[in-house]
């Protein structure tokens, strides 16, 4: 493709194992894979292929046990996550990452707004909890506490709180995956706008095809391998999808 | 942190229940702290503050008759400071209107002055006017008790004369704080005053014109205390003195001493068991709180909140509850130290009982609940920020479960679904059943203890009324009297029987150990006054050697077969060696005791008597109280249904409070632990529950699940909360012993039903709240969503 692309975040051989029990569990095993800046991947793969696994790693959240990460900030410099403290870790998610939940993971104590003002008071260069929410087409109901929201509303108000702090990187983990077909498509809408407008590279995983067709590139999981990585040569826009 | 702290104030509000049942924990610790620690010292400033103003002397001593001549003397003695002689003497004393016998102790002040030593505070009137001696001033508890204002007037026998006397004043006095008649433990006001009079009036009276028979004293600083009285038992024996003595031995300090001393370690032991307890619950309680809040523990890390920022936060959400019950704590003990303050300024008679809440006490109790709760958060904040958050996040994985052994063991259609699930539940976690279970049994075995103080002096009462003390009425003699006497009262009407007693007052020595107490000469079988065995069997007196109260002759660590130095203190003040023969249990008082014949022989006199124990019938009390009024020889007349009224009343309005209080705070504590158990099982497994509700099970029995699961906690909780109540209560019992009384280790079947009926109780209450809630379990939400 393009070889003006710059990247954001490399993967070399990652692998990760879990102890469940009495049983290993080979979640990733020598995974290679580079987010460039400003792109949006879809990954793609069925239920234990190691996509959310792969997410948590690239996002800080959880730890490697094999292999390296390396995430590059706007200056060019590269730094490695492999072996980060979790202190190093805390501040990469803090001022670079943000995340989007199947489950929202809202603060049930907390309104709309406050919900995102949790992350923007600790964020560098955060934008305002309203705009967030109105870009996120929420503007409305900054008061309102999840329990009055519907579960499109609550995952907007994730993606709002994921955006605000205006990360370099978004991942979103099945983001669509509890909402039904017309909320789903209003929540993809809302990530697409953002990764043309802010330019955040934009990373969703998803066990739903069609879902890849609004993506640069479609990275296939299976097994805890990257399969196939598609290229798109034209990015559906996310109204048109049908599933 | 604006968010965040919004976040707090809001989770506060919404654990509520659970908050408030934290902070009753942490209250009932602090409340027993505070209320002990400031009715200690309100009683104890109250006394120091009052006896250095009233001059309370240090030193005491008795003599038959001295000439005033030998004060300046006595006055060279190295080490005394101030020294003033006085007469006093006991009187009968009759009220207008009140039929019962009156004892009256009278005591000289310089001809209308206030004297240097043991000065009056004069409540009201004044004192009686020099060279009157019809005027007396009275103490304040016998006028409160019969109405008296100054102008009133009483009738009083002095030395076998009726005497009309005018009340001058009504006063307190350092030397009896606590107003209790010679041979009593308890306070009597209505039938025994404290008088004082011109010392000119009552020398005149008693004969002791020029001369003195009670000698107080004040020591220089760095005095040697042991010299001083050295030098004045030999300056004063000829004069027929029975042994200077201190505060230690003076009845009003020492009853004083031995109340502040129960305080004292009410005041260690009480809070210590408590505030323990409750530490190690808020500690387990806290961390379970946390725990539930694992998911927003992960939120919060995914977003890049530091551990630190969430070790602040939850410590401060741990803070506001500590606070919370802190504050209760200290609003309820000093509530509850005032009501007690009110209670002592009634018993002990001082001028002002100023009451403060000791700083210390407030800085030591927050220290201790906010250290255990801190420790309990900080521990479940470490387990939950400590894993990578995106484990904490996913939901927990499905636990491996195993059958238990009891499952088993047990037929499966005895248990069901419902007991499989609750029987797998706690068998995978042990540590948690386990620490559930401990914080039952320690409320139970706390309130295990609260109920054993309420029998414990019920029976106290008990066996020194119905089994010790078996007569009616006791006489005191002026003076050793003929034995013959006896037989003159069994002539009184409605006299039914009579015992004869000789009491002679002596210091017992054993090694280096020394009491001052009194040998008290008794039938060899006695019936109206027996001395019981270990197990409660009346005993017959040795026929030569001494019986001791246990409690004595631990204190003089003296065995059974050892020889005992006794120093008589009365007549030819006779020293002689005496084997301790064997030992009395008995719950009141200490004493010394052998046949009446034997101390005769010892004294070296005839069959002489002290006094005598009455039997009575009671249709003819009155015709038999005449009679007494009329013989001058009876000094003091003491009805045994008054003074165990009298302690009765006395214990039932402080150790009973302070029990029933006690009781009341393990109840609370109890309830706290229990609810918050149920409503932490609630949380952890609103999603089980949920998904049964789903899959078509009714609500009773998805209850039936949580109650199964209480219900277990608490049953199996009961056997090792009352082994905690038996050592609590044991604690308790070693703590109290004091040579006033010591409360027997009785644990009735009353006090275990206590223990388990009040944790059963609180399980009940909490089942059925958490029935109720889980009727509006919302089942597609919890289902749906993680948080």
């Amino acid at each position: 493709m393009h070889d003006d692309r710059v990247a954001a975040l490399e993967a070399r051989g990652l692998s990760r194992t879990y102890q469940m029990g009495e049983v290993t569990l080979q979640a990733l095993s020598g995974v290679d894979l580079t987010l460039y800046r400003g792109e949006l991947l879809v990954m793609l793969g069925a239920s234990g292929s190691g996509k959310s696994t792969l997410l948590n790693i690239l996002g800080g959240l959880d730890t490697a046990t094999g292999g390296e990460v390396c995430y590059v900030d706007r200056s060019g410099q590269r730094r490695s996550l492999t072996g980060a403290s979790q202190r190093a870790l805390t501040r990469f998610r803090r001022h670079h990452v943000g995340f989007v939940f199947q489950f929202y993971n809202l603060i049930s104590s907390l309104t709309a707004r406050e919900n995102v003002a949790i992350v923007t008071e600790i964020a560098r260069n955060p934008m305002t909890p309203e705009s967030a929410l109105a870009m996120v087409g929420l503007g409305e109901r900054l008061d309102h506490f999840p329990s009055q929201l519907s579960g499109g509303e609550q995952q907007r108000v994730a993606i709002a709180r994921a955006v605000a702090k205006q990360p370099d990187l978004l991942l979103c983990d099945e983001p669509t995956g509890a909402l039904d077909f017309r909320t789903g498509i209003r929540v993809l809408e809302v990530l697409e706008t953002i990764n043309r407008e802010i330019g955040t590279t934009v990373a969703i995983i998803t066990h739903n095809e069609v879902i890849g067709e609004m993506a640069d590139r479609v990275i296939r999981l299976r097994d805890g391998r990257v399969d196939e990585i598609h290229v798109n040569a034209i990015r559906r826009p996310a109204r048109e999808l049908r599933w | 942190m604006m968010t965040l702290d919004r976040k707090l104030t809001r989770d506060l509000w919404r654990l509520r229940g659970q908050a408030l049942a934290i902070a009753v924990v942490i209250a009932g610790g602090v409340m027993t702290l505070i209320l002990s620690v400031t009715t200690l010292e309100a009683l104890s400033g109250a006394r120091e503050r009052f006896y250095a103003s009233h001059h309370f002397a240090e030193v005491f001593a008795d003599v038959k008759r001295a000439p005033l001549g030998v004060v300046p003397r006595l006055q060279e003695i190295e080490g005394v400071n101030l020294i003033e002689p006085r007469v006093q003497a006991a009187m009968r004393l009759s009220v207008a209107g009140f039929d019962d016998p009156v004892r009256g102790l009278a005591q000289s002040i310089p001809d209308g002055r206030q004297p240097m030593l043991n000065r009056l505070h004069l409540v009201a009137g004044g004192l009686p006017e020099p060279g009157r001696d019809d005027q007396a001033v009275v103490s304040d508890a016998f006028a409160e008790a019969h109405g008296l204002v100054p102008g009133d007037s009483l009738e009083a026998i002095i030395d076998g004369r009726r005497v009309r006397l005018r009340l001058a004043g009504i006063a307190l006095s350092p030397e009896f704080l606590y107003q209790v008649a010679p041979t009593d433990l308890m306070p009597d006001y209505q039938r025994y005053a404290v008088l004082w009079m011109n010392q000119r009036t009552l020398a005149n009276a008693f004969g002791m014109e020029g001369a003195f028979n009670r000698l107080t004293l004040t020591l220089q600083a760095g005095a040697q205390r042991e010299a001083v009285i050295d030098a004045l038992d030999l300056a004063l024996a000829r004069y027929g003195g029975t042994g200077a003595w201190t505060r230690d031995d003076q009845p009003s300090h020492r009853f004083l001493e031995e109340e502040l001393n129960q305080q004292r370690i009410q005041a260690t032991v009480l809070p210590t068991i408590f505030l323990a307890v409750s530490a190690f619950l808020l500690h387990v309680v806290m961390g379970r709180l946390i725990q539930t809040q694992r998911e927003q523990v992960a939120v919060l890390k995914a977003f890049g909140y530091r551990d630190a920022e969430l070790a602040r936060h939850f410590g401060l959400l741990a803070g506001m509850i500590v606070l919370l019950g802190w504050a209760l704590g200290v609003a309820l003990g000093a509530w509850a130290a005032s009501g007690m303050a009110g209670l002592y300024r009634d018993y002990f008679r001082f001028p002002e009982m100023p009451f403060r809440v000791p700083l210390w006490a407030l800085a030591l109790s927050l220290a201790v609940v906010a250290l255990a709760t801190l420790l309990g958060t900080c521990q479940a904040v470490w387990q939950a920020v400590s894993r990578p958050p995106a484990e904490a996040m996913r939901p927990p994985a499905p636990a491996r479960f195993r059958r238990s052994w009891l499952e088993r063991v047990l037929p499966p259609a005895l248990l069901g679904h419902e007991g499989r699930i609750v029987l797998r539940h706690l068998a995978r976690h042990p540590a948690k059943a386990g620490l559930s279970v401990a914080g039952i049994a320690l409320s139970a075995g706390l309130l295990m203890m609260g109920a054993y103080q309420l029998d414990a002096v019920e029976a106290m009462i008990d066996q020194q009324y119905r089994q010790v003390l078996r007569m009616d009425m006791e006489l005191t003699f002026a003076e050793a009297t003929p034995a013959r006497a006896a037989g003159e009262l069994r002539h009184l009407p409605g006299v039914l029987a009579v015992e004869t007693w000789r009491r002679v007052p002596v210091t017992l020595i054993h090694g280096h150990r020394e009491e001052r107490t009194s040998l008290l000469g008794m039938e060899p079988e006695p019936q109206l006054r027996q001395v019981l065995d270990g197990d409660g069997r009346p005993q017959r007196l040795p026929e030569a050697g001494l019986m001791l109260t246990r409690y004595l002759a631990e204190s003089l660590d003296a065995r059974v077969g050892d020889q005992l130095e006794v120093a008589i203190m009365e007549g030819q003040r006779r020293h002689v060696t005496l084997p301790l023969a064997a030992l009395v249990d008995e719950p009141l008082g200490v004493g010394a005791y052998l046949t009446r014949e034997r101390l005769n022989a010892l004294m070296g006199e005839g069959p002489a008597i002290s006094g005598a124990w009455l039997l009575v019938d009671s249709d003819r009390r009155e015709a038999l109280n005449a009679a007494l009024w009329k013989m001058p020889g009876v000094a003091a007349i003491g009805r045994l249904d008054q003074a165990e009224r009298g302690i009765r009343d006395y214990l039932d309005e402080t150790i009973l409070l302070f029990a029933a209080i006690f009781v009341a705070i393990a109840t609370s504590i109890g309830f706290g632990v229990v609810y918050n158990n149920a409503r932490i099982t609630f949380a952890e497994r609103a999603r089980e529950l949920a998904t049964l509700q789903v899959l078509g099970y009714s609500r009773a029995e998805v209850s039936r699940i949580l109650l199964g699961e209480i219900a277990l906690l608490t049953l199996v909780a009961i056997p090792p909360g009352w082994a905690i109540g038996i050592v609590f209560s044991r604690l308790l019992n070693q703590a109290f012993s004091s040579d006033l009384f010591r409360i027997p280790l009785v644990l009735t079947p009353q006090a275990f039903g206590i223990a388990a009926s009040g944790v059963l109780a609180a399980s009940l209450a909490v089942a059925l709240l958490v029935v109720r809630r889980i009727g509006r379990l919302d089942k597609l939400r919890v289902l749906k969503a993680v948080e």
